[in-house]
């Protein structure tokens, strides 16, 4: 077995050069095409700031307003906040996941020019905290998905 | 006369029965005793299977590093195998966290998969590393393919940190990490005790299913003589040499 020794050729290191370009892009694509302009997500505050972004396609995370749930013929209607702005939602489906008042939740969908979010996708952002119920037995469920 | 067949040796019994015990012990406790989370219900069980397939990934592509820095430096092919054994546990355990995380993202968050930092900085570790195993194949000879990994071992690593830290650099959906954070928070201590249970068990697991490999890859090589063979033909190879 010849450990070591090898028959040198110039053409290998394209290769290695290649990969390496790769594996840099990657990393690289990673990291700038995530921030700036890719925003995973919009605040409240961002989007009343911005009248550029009515009408268009986007992702809007926030705290769903307690007391601020209610059903209707368009869907489910809530208030999003991040604790400085509201923004009024109504999506067209109901809530999947563990949607509850007073927790997090993620809609993508189109802000009006009057001024409601009408949304098709309605997520549940959680945090990072692990506890047990208050009180035992209390465990949410999985809210149904009409779709 | 064929060789006997040999019992498997004191420190991989060890670990089995250590995975196993520890296993059997995280089993209980993340079923039984810890309770479900408060928001997120029974689902948040998968924790303890996501988790630690997720830290044991990011060790492997650690073990990755280190084995490479040490193949280029030393030219010693058992370097290379361990680092090959490492990357593909990584690579399993890189898709084994991301089936698991989808499997819990559905119930909670209410969908199979975001294309959010966290997630698609995930697939693009999976695919770094699937490449890493893949360049060895592609030298003319043994060394030349173990430079290559070797090279696409150490700077693939850097996809780590941005995994780690997407949650914390980039807006996301997947949640900031509880426990490896800046900023930990908290958790309950019988959830907290279940979770250590699991990394241990996925540890010696890993562990024991690494060294079965390391010692694999070294009779492929023709570096160890085949250790456990059936009923067959003598292969005579060098005799002495240590996976």
């Amino acid at each position: 077995m010849t450990s070591g020794a090898q028959v040198g050729r110039r053409k290998p290191w394209r290769l290695l050069t290649l990969a390496v370009v790769v594996l840099a892009a990657v990393g690289v694509l990673a990291a700038t095409g995530l921030q700036g302009s890719l925003v995973y997500y919009k605040t409240t505050s961002e989007l009343v700031a911005d009248p550029g972004l009515q009408g268009e396609r986007l992702r809007l995370g926030g705290l769903v307003a307690p007391s601020s749930v209610s059903r209707g013929p368009d869907g489910v209607s809530f208030l999003i906040t991040d604790g400085v702005h509201e923004v009024r939602v109504v999506n067209s489906e109901s809530p999947r996941g563990v949607f509850t008042e007073g927790q997090g939740a993620l809609v993508e969908g189109v802000y009006g020019a009057d001024g409601v979010f009408r949304s098709d996708l309605l997520l549940v952002k959680h945090g990072n905290e692990y506890k047990a119920p208050e009180r035992a037995g209390e465990v949410p469920t999985v809210s149904e998905v009409s779709r | 006369m064929t060789p006997p067949r040999r019992r498997p040796r004191l420190p991989d019994r060890v670990l089995a029965v250590g995975a196993a015990l520890t296993s059997g012990a995280a089993l209980v406790v993340a079923l039984a005793i810890a309770p479900p989370d408060a928001m997120q219900g029974q689902a948040q069980r998968l924790m303890y299977v996501h988790v630690p397939a997720a830290w044991l990934a990011y060790a492997c592509f650690a073990l990755v590093l280190v084995a490479s820095v040490a193949y280029l430096l030393r030219r010693d092919l058992r370097w290379d195998r361990r680092a090959q054994a490492a990357g593909e546990l990584g690579v399993g355990m890189t898709a084994l966290a991301i089936v698991l995380g989808s499997l819990w993202g559905r119930p909670v968050w209410g969908t199979w998969w975001v294309w959010d930092p966290r997630l698609v900085t995930t697939v693009v570790l999976l695919l770094v590393y699937a490449g890493y195993l893949s360049v060895r194949g592609l030298g003319d000879d043994r060394d030349t393919g173990a430079r290559r990994a070797a090279a696409v071992g150490i700077l693939g690593f850097v996809n780590v940190p941005v995994v780690h830290f997407s949650v914390v650099w980039w807006r996301t959906l997947h949640q900031p990490a509880t426990v490896l954070s800046p900023d930990p928070a908290p958790m309950d201590a019988r959830m907290a005790l279940a979770l250590l249970l699991a990394v241990v068990a996925f540890s010696l697991a890993g562990w024991l299913v690494l060294r079965r490999r390391v010692r694999a890859l070294a009779e492929h090589d023709g570096a160890l003589p085949p250790q456990d063979l059936p009923a067959g033909p003598r292969i005579v190879v060098r005799a002495g040499a240590r996976p």
